[in-house]
């Protein structure tokens, strides 16, 4: 077993004794028993195990533990305080807008995709809270869905944009 | 932040205290009698529920909700949401009222798999019959408790009360609650009339969609338990021929000696790893040097076809009307073609995963497979028990679309975990899905098709060539060295007498297959979503659109001309939709040209059509699809909502197999083995999308998660020959071969 590191995630600082090369996802997975990053290809091309490092969505497959370092990792779970804290809110919500809104439109199928679609369609509203079709196209385009929601995934986004563009 | 904790790893124990009396009225123990009750080959066996008992199906509980019983997997398609609609509908519960639990084998009815989109179709008329058998039941109890006739009863929200005596009242909650019925479930209760349903028909949101987006829903994926260790399977990249498997000439375990609690395990030509960490296992499976003897048998992607016309066949005439030849001599317009299509993979978009705890003479399998009683007997030869040993507990994976790697995924833990004695979860590898996935069958096509000067069908032949569904999975195969074997059967395995041509009146038409057989030199297949479907309707539907032009008609118009019955309806609402007009004036001679397809089809019930509108660029052999209609009548829609997502799901995953997918090998293994080799549609590429459902209360329910990709397929190819005015005879239709086909012009 490797020396025990410290990192942070979901604001909290966690202790994880896995090897440094061990890809972030098995950390998150096995030893903090997150349900969000989920395994897909372990090469990059899915998007189903992505989380956010300091805010920048992030393929947790392919990324050792020893990269990260002090940077604050957020998964799933984690995506609502995260989302309050960009938009000051007092109290963190039970789930994101964009959340709200793939109940909303019934976007989802089997769901397996969804860790990333969120974690992805956070990252782009946070940067461009009111994003083109085309821009949430090409945000977009990097995750994978094989039940085919991609047109229930932009459109729950544009309602996300709207609800929290009445918001702010 | 520790969120899986027990109670999600054995989540049954909670959910039978279901409302807080524990459940009983589950009745076990009767053998299974050899029955088709629901019109399906069902794997019987000992240990299953009796289906003549109510308590199979219904539990009422002391807070006045019900647990229905439903022998169907959830799979993303809506269908545990929508069998609980039937089930609400006819005992006068609300949808907050019902629920259902996961599926097991030993405490689930057996209704069959979960397959041909037929859950409500086929699974059905039994939910909804014993349901209305329970009413009836708790009725009778209601009349002795009030002491009033059954005809002055009524019920709402699972309150029975005296017809003007509102007061007069008790709950089903007090009449049964916790305990069993104890009655025999004869199946003869009438059912409510369309006419006053309140819930089937509405858009009851799905059950499971809430904690899937809160990332609460538990997969497959996410079941740990106690003491497991992680296993892999260690395989050559990419399958080789069906009846090769994969013979191991040697193991260097020392190459993984560095990887301290890995441990290798091996059962004939079965290898996988198995170690505490998972990291540790996925190391190892990568790093383990395993030689392989990889004979070099396959014809390579390029020679598939004239392989499988020149191979030894067994030849079956599936459909025989009136006479093929003297409709051809005597028709004003005849187009003969071959087509082509490619074997494409399930690729579930998480690998399949299972965690087996198998014990001395016991054997608990946790996995995502569509039948669990089949799922059972997979199980129970892999590990040499009895199958009412074995009991197979379903959780939902990622997507499957038909048999991908599930069961070979459960009979992997078990042999891991059997050799390792302890618990094993079984995760596979992106390459090992790709690589070792049942896939659906290429196929090939000879067809004819005639019509008279008046535009009317005359005449109809097709042949097709194919291969059937593999038998053994390839964990048995190894492990035991079990010969490879292909099913004998027929219904979505052959030419489809459904789907081809099946939507015209044609006076004269033959149907003929050419069974090939796969073991040799070809691969491993199964019922990828549709089977064959897109395959036949490329073939027919591009032919279809020949005869018209040549009679002088428009597509749509010829369509009108020919078509007998229901297809009728949703050509229209599909046309209408697009706003479909006949294609007037010449081609422009631009870049980037515009073109509009549309095509009937379906798989084994429903009605379905499609409108695809694209656009080509001549320069780089692009198509990108703008807009896709789909419309389907699958008779009475339980819920409209779902049926427009799955619509909409057909659509894109047609999109992406008709323009992207296909499966490459060379002679000795499959060389598509991830999203890059295998790539699929993506967000840029996807097009808007318009779902339309053709609700006919009055009519039995038919499937509606595959009819619509079959005509989406064909669209598409009509769309680029309205575009181009070139036709493509094999898809996927990939820039490489547009480019090919418009420089031959």
């Amino acid at each position: 077993m490797a020396n025990p590191v410290q990192i942070r995630v979901n604001d909290r600082s966690v202790r994880v004794n896995s090897a440094p090369d061990t890809p972030l996802l098995y950390v998150l997975a096995n030893e903090l028993q997150l349900n969000g990053p989920r395994f897909g290809c372990g090469l990059a091309q899915c998007g189903s195990c992505s989380v956010l490092v300091d805010g920048v969505e992030t393929r947790s497959c392919v990324t050792p533990l020893s990269k990260i370092g002090n940077k604050s990792v957020t998964t799933l779970e984690g995506l609502p305080a995260w989302y309050a804290r960009q938009h000051n809110l007092a109290h963190t919500p039970a789930l994101t807008p964009v959340q709200q809104a793939f109940i909303d439109e019934q976007a989802i199928q089997c769901g397996y995709c969804y860790n990333g679609m969120t974690v992805k369609a956070n990252e782009l509203l946070s940067k461009t809270p009111q994003p083109s079709a085309k821009q949430i196209r090409t945000a977009m385009n990097g995750h994978l869905c094989r039940c085919g929601t991609y047109p229930r995934v932009i459109k729950a986004i544009q309602r996300a944009a709207k609800k929290q563009g009445e918001r702010a | 932040m520790r969120q899986i904790t027990s109670a999600n790893i054995f989540p049954r124990r909670d959910l039978l205290k279901a409302g807080g009396a524990l459940l009983v009225g589950v009745a076990i123990g009767k053998r299974a009698r050899a029955q088709e009750p629901d019109g399906v080959a069902l794997v019987l066996g000992p240990d299953q529920p009796d289906q003549k008992s109510l308590d199979t199906w219904i539990a009422i509980h002391a807070d006045n909700t019900a647990t229905v019983f439903v022998g169907f997997v959830e799979l993303g398609q809506g269908c545990s949401t929508a069998l609980l609609q039937l089930a609400a509908e006819e005992l006068d519960l609300d949808m907050a009222q019902v629920k259902t639990i996961r599926l097991e084998s030993h405490t689930m009815p057996n209704q069959g798999g979960t397959v041909a989109s037929a859950s409500i179709q086929r699974g059905g008329p039994r939910i909804r019959s014993a349901a209305a058998e329970a009413r009836q039941a708790l009725l009778r109890m209601a009349s002795d408790k009030l002491n009033t006739p059954v005809e002055r009863l009524t019920v709402a929200k699972g309150v029975v009360s005296v017809m003007g005596e509102p007061q007069k009242s008790v709950t089903y909650g007090a009449l049964v609650g916790g305990k069993p019925f104890h009655l025999p479930f004869t199946g003869k209760a009438p059912l409510k009339s369309f006419r006053d349903y309140k819930i089937v028909g509405t858009r009851v949101p799905r059950k499971d969609i809430p904690e899937k987006a809160a990332g609460k829903y538990v997969h497959m994926q996410h079941v740990r338990v106690p003491g497991m260790l992680h296993g892999r399977v260690v395989r050559p990249r990419g399958q080789g021929a069906y009846g090769s498997g994969a013979k191991v000439l040697s193991v260097d375990e020392s190459s993984i000696a560095d990887i301290s609690g890995a441990r290798v395990i091996r059962k004939r030509d079965f290898v996988g790893v198995v170690a505490p960490n998972e990291w540790d296992a996925v190391r190892a499976a990568r790093q383990l040097k395993v030689t392989w003897d990889q004979p070099p048998v396959l014809p390579g992607t390029e020679g598939m076809h004239q392989q499988m016309r020149a191979s030894k066949t067994i030849d079956r005439i599936v459909l025989n009307n009136g006479d093929v030849a003297a409709g051809f001599s005597g028709a004003a317009h005849v187009v003969t073609q071959t087509y082509q299509g490619p074997f494409q993979v399930h690729a579930p978009f998480g690998p399949n995963c299972a965690l087996a705890e198998v014990q001395a003479d016991t054997a608990l399998v946790m996995c995502s497979t569509q039948n669990v009683y089949d799922a059972r007997r997979k199980v129970a030869q892999v590990v040499g028990m009895p199958v009412e040993k074995i009991t197979i507990r379903y959780y939902e994976g990622s997507g499957t679309y038909g048999r991908s790697c599930y069961d070979d995924a459960a009979q992997a833990a078990a042999i891991l975990s059997q050799a390792a004695g302890k618990p094993v979860r079984v995760q596979f590898m992106r390459w090992d899905e790709h690589g070792w996935g049942n896939f659906g069958p290429a196929h090939l096509a000879d067809v004819r098709i005639a019509c008279d000067a008046s535009g009317k069908l005359v005449a109809y032949e097709y042949h097709g060539w194919q291969n059937n569904w593999s038998t053994v999975e390839t964990s048995q195969q190894l492990a035991l060295g079990t010969p490879a074997g292909e099913s004998t059967g027929s219904v979505s395995q052959e030419v489809s007498p459904f789907n081809l041509g099946a939507m015209y009146l044609i006076p004269n038409m033959q149907l003929v297959n050419h069974r090939v057989d796969g073991v040799p030199t070809s691969f491993k297949t199964s019922n990828l979503r549709s089977p064959l479907d897109l395959s036949f309707s490329f073939a027919s539907e591009q032919t279809i659109d020949e005869v018209a032009l040549l009679a002088g008609l428009d597509p749509y118009e010829f369509r009108k001309r020919n078509i007998k019955e229901r297809w009728l309806g949703v050509l229209e609402a599909v046309a209408q939709a697009a706003q479909w007009t006949p294609r007037k004036g010449q081609r422009p001679n631009s870049k980037v040209v515009t073109g509009r397809g549309i095509a009937l089809g379906t798989h084994t019930s429903s009605w379905a059509a499609a409108v695809a509108e694209i656009e080509v660029d001549r320069e780089t052999g692009k198509i990108i699809v703008k807009h896709i209609y789909g419309a389907i009548d699958a008779g009475q829609t339980v819920n409209p909502a779902f049926v427009e997502n799955q619509i909409s799901g057909m659509l894109v995953q047609a999109v992406s197999r008709t323009l992207k997918e296909e499966v490459t090998f060379n002679k000795t293994n499959v060389t598509s083995l991830d999203w890059h080799s295998y790539p699929i549609l993506r967000f840029e590429e996807c097009p808007d999308v318009t779902p339309i459902v053709v609700q006919r209360m009055d009519q039995p329910s038919g499937g509606a998660g595959e009819e619509v990709l079959g005509p989406a397929t064909a669209a598409i190819a009509n769309a680029l020959f309205d575009a181009t005015g070139v036709r493509l005879r094999e898809y996927p239709l990939t820039p490489a071969r547009v480019l090919a086909v418009l420089q031959r012009r």
